[in-house]
């Protein structure tokens, strides 16, 4: 994944399709992500988002019969040909989940093992201090660093997961409804730490909740299924004009909670 | 529509219905329990057979009067005693032959006494009594006793004792023990855990972690599935085609340079009790490795780990609980396995420990199952007593399995 040419965007997309078998989930997206911004994903359930943002750090190669075809370019180089390894992706990719999944170690371990795999040669207590202070987690756990990541609270063990994947310094980071398993102050405060961590990552955010959507992202696209029931990007824009001034119709009823 | 009485009883009709509805659940109620009491009742009458067979009165006789070789109460006898009462009184053949097996200085007091009782003596064992008998007619058997075997003696005893487990077999019940068959079992168990065990965890993780779901796989799944359910004596042809014949250049140790054995070891009945649990072994290893949720191989994955590093750093140690317990569980079956043995040729006479995995052996069942067909009832008396030995080693098994379950249960 070696390019010299700077890249206009952190990541795009051409006509992305991912299908399950012979069922298209979700079909020619074109989506361009601007670096160092948050990009939201909404739209109603079933819409194929989070199919989508898996598909960018292909997390989808662990699903049977899953199958994507278009483009995905990082750099200018298509994450699905066939010289590019799925782990290196990740490496460049990283993830948080749904639900907080700390690994069921301490958790300095938990930082320092994406590290160690990975051949990190620094100081790792460096690493995983700095990680911590990265995900604002640092003051609350610098005393029980080898305590089990399970003593932590919800909103704790998913920020120790950002911690965890900013550990391994990827570009962009992706993260699926980070806040829907959180009570409303861990929400808040996953929210804040994306304020800080698009200072040097791409955020691409998956979301339920509008709300968070107008919050916290400087694009939003919005999906829905056609009739075919294959998910698409209807609408692509500046979260603020998606919000206020909505070129789709179906957008604006979605957006203003009339849907349905 | 909105009068909701026409669609459900009310007020007295509602009573007589539930009142009806509570006695058909009363005896549902009583028919779960009563299957309930029958498995109890079950369960406690193999208990009580077991032990009602493992103690009891004896009537025995001595052959030769004790005073005829010393003048001290028989079980007063000290070692050096004994040893000069046996080496005056034995033939020097037999002396010799019983010193050339192991010198007769370097034997415990124990092992002289029953050579006293064996070779001079000669105990003879007129009748036994089970348990209950003992018990409930005491009076009865002793007058019974004492009309039909004026020279006997009457005595209670356990037939499960230290010296039960930890003599040898011998062709009268009074001196035979299970030591060559605990040993023989312990054997089994071994070397089929050193089989099964890599052998199964590493066919579960390629079929979990790998293997791509479809037809192929699924035939293989199911197969394994079919296998565990395989009655043991086909294992048992299996092992006897396989082990004892065709590899019997390797299972005797012919090819190590052990010339005075044939297939019929240790190492072919372990072998064949390997193969016996491997689908046991795979299913619950399986099981262990699917318990261990997604999120966290997602979450491995999603910081860049290969498939190995998942497996290795993430599923194996949290499934590896659940794992022991299965194999745990798994391997108990070789304890009380039967008809492999018989095929495989497991040998009922053993006096000698098995010493390595070319010797021959005998184990708990087949002797259990060898002493229960002999005529004499003092014989079913230490088969009991056998029985109970075996009862123990699996529930030791089994506990352990727990207790490690337990132990290292996870929250995720």
């Amino acid at each position: 994944m070696q390019n010299t040419q700077t890249p206009e965007y952190a990541i795009e997309t051409k006509n992305l399709s991912i299908h399950y078998g012979n069922f298209t989930a979700v079909k020619d997206v074109t989506i361009q992500i601007e670096k160092q911004k948050i990009t939201a994903i909404i739209g109603p359930s079933g819409c194929g988002k989070s199919t989508l943002l898996r598909a960018f750090n292909r997390m989808n190669d662990f699903v049977p019969n899953c199958r994507v075809s278009g483009d995905l370019l990082l750099h200018g180089i298509n994450l699905y040909s066939k010289e590019v390894d799925p782990v290196e992706v990740r490496r460049k990719i990283g993830m948080v989940f749904q639900k907080p999944n700390p690994f069921p170690k301490s958790i300095y371990e938990n930082i320092a093992w994406g590290a160690r795999i990975n051949g990190f040669k620094g100081n790792m207590d460096e690493l995983v201090e700095n990680s911590l202070r990265g995900a604002a987690l640092w003051d609350e756990v610098k005393d029980k660093l080898q305590k089990s990541a399970y003593e932590l609270s919800g909103g704790q063990q998913q920020r120790l997961c950002i911690a965890r994947t900013i550990a391994i310094q990827p570009e962009i980071i992706l993260m699926d409804e980070p806040a829907s398993a959180l009570d409303p102050i861990s929400t808040l405060r996953i929210e804040e730490l994306m304020q800080e961590l698009k200072k040097n990552y791409t955020i691409i955010i998956v979301t339920h909740n509008m709300q968070q959507a107008a919050r916290a992202s400087d694009y939003t696209a919005m999906m829905m299924i056609n009739d075919e029931r294959a998910g698409g990007v209807i609408e692509f824009d500046e979260t603020k004009k998606i919000f206020t001034r909505p070129s789709d119709k179906r957008t604006e009823d979605y957006v203003t909670g009339r849907f349905g | 529509m909105n009068q909701k009485q026409d669609y459900f009883p009310e007020g007295h009709a509602f009573y007589s219905a539930l009142r009806r509805r509570y006695l058909i659940a009363g005896v549902w109620q009583t028919i779960f329990f009563s299957a309930l009491l029958i498995a109890i009742i079950s369960l406690m009458a193999l208990l009580y057979d077991v032990v009602n067979g493992a103690f009891g009165y004896i009537a025995y006789e001595y052959k030769n009067d004790p005073s005829e070789y010393t003048s001290t109460p028989i079980s007063e006898l000290t070692k050096e005693e004994l040893l000069s009462i046996l080496k005056e009184n034995l033939s020097s053949g037999a002396y010799n032959k019983l010193n050339n097996e192991q010198p007769m200085e370097t034997r415990s007091q124990g092992e002289l006494y029953v050579l006293f009782l064996k070779g001079l003596l000669q105990v003879d064992t007129k009748q036994t009594w089970d348990l209950t008998d003992s018990l409930l007619r005491g009076a009865e058997i002793r007058a019974e006793a004492a009309e039909k075997y004026p020279d006997a003696q009457l005595e209670f005893r356990s037939w499960l004792t230290p010296q039960f487990l930890t003599t040898p077999m011998s062709s009268k019940a009074e001196f035979a023990g299970v030591r060559t068959a605990v040993l023989g079992s312990l054997w089994l168990v071994g070397i089929a855990i050193i089989f099964a065990l890599p052998v199964g965890v590493g066919s579960a993780v390629y079929l979990q972690e790998y293997a791509p779901k479809n037809w192929l796989t699924a035939i293989i799944q199911t197969n394994i599935n079919n296998l565990a359910g395989v009655p043991s004596i086909v294992y048992g042809m299996l092992g006897l085609a396989l082990f004892v014949r065709t590899m019997e250049s390797i299972t005797s140790g012919a090819a190590f340079g052990i010339t005075d054995s044939n297939g019929r070891t240790v190492l072919s009945a372990g072998l064949t009790m390997g193969i016996l649990v491997l689908p046991l072994m795979i299913i619950n290893a399986q099981e262990a490795i699917k318990a261990v949720p997604d999120s966290l191989r997602q979450a491995a994955y999603g910081v860049g780990a290969t498939r190995l590093q998942t497996v290795w750093s993430h599923v194996l140690p949290n499934a590896l609980p659940g794992i022991l317990t299965g194999s745990i569980l798994a391997i108990s079956r070789t304890l009380g396995e039967t008809a492999p043995l018989i095929v495989v040729g497991a040998s009922t006479f053993v006096t000698i420990d098995p010493s390595s995995p070319f010797s021959k052996f005998t184990a708990l069942p087949i002797q259990i199952y060898n002493w229960t067909t002999r005529p004499q009832s003092e014989f079913h008396a230490i088969a009991a007593s056998a029985i109970i030995v075996l009862l123990v080693l699996l529930l030791t098994l089994n506990a352990t399995a727990i207790l490690l379950r337990n132990r290292f249960q996870r929250k995720y």
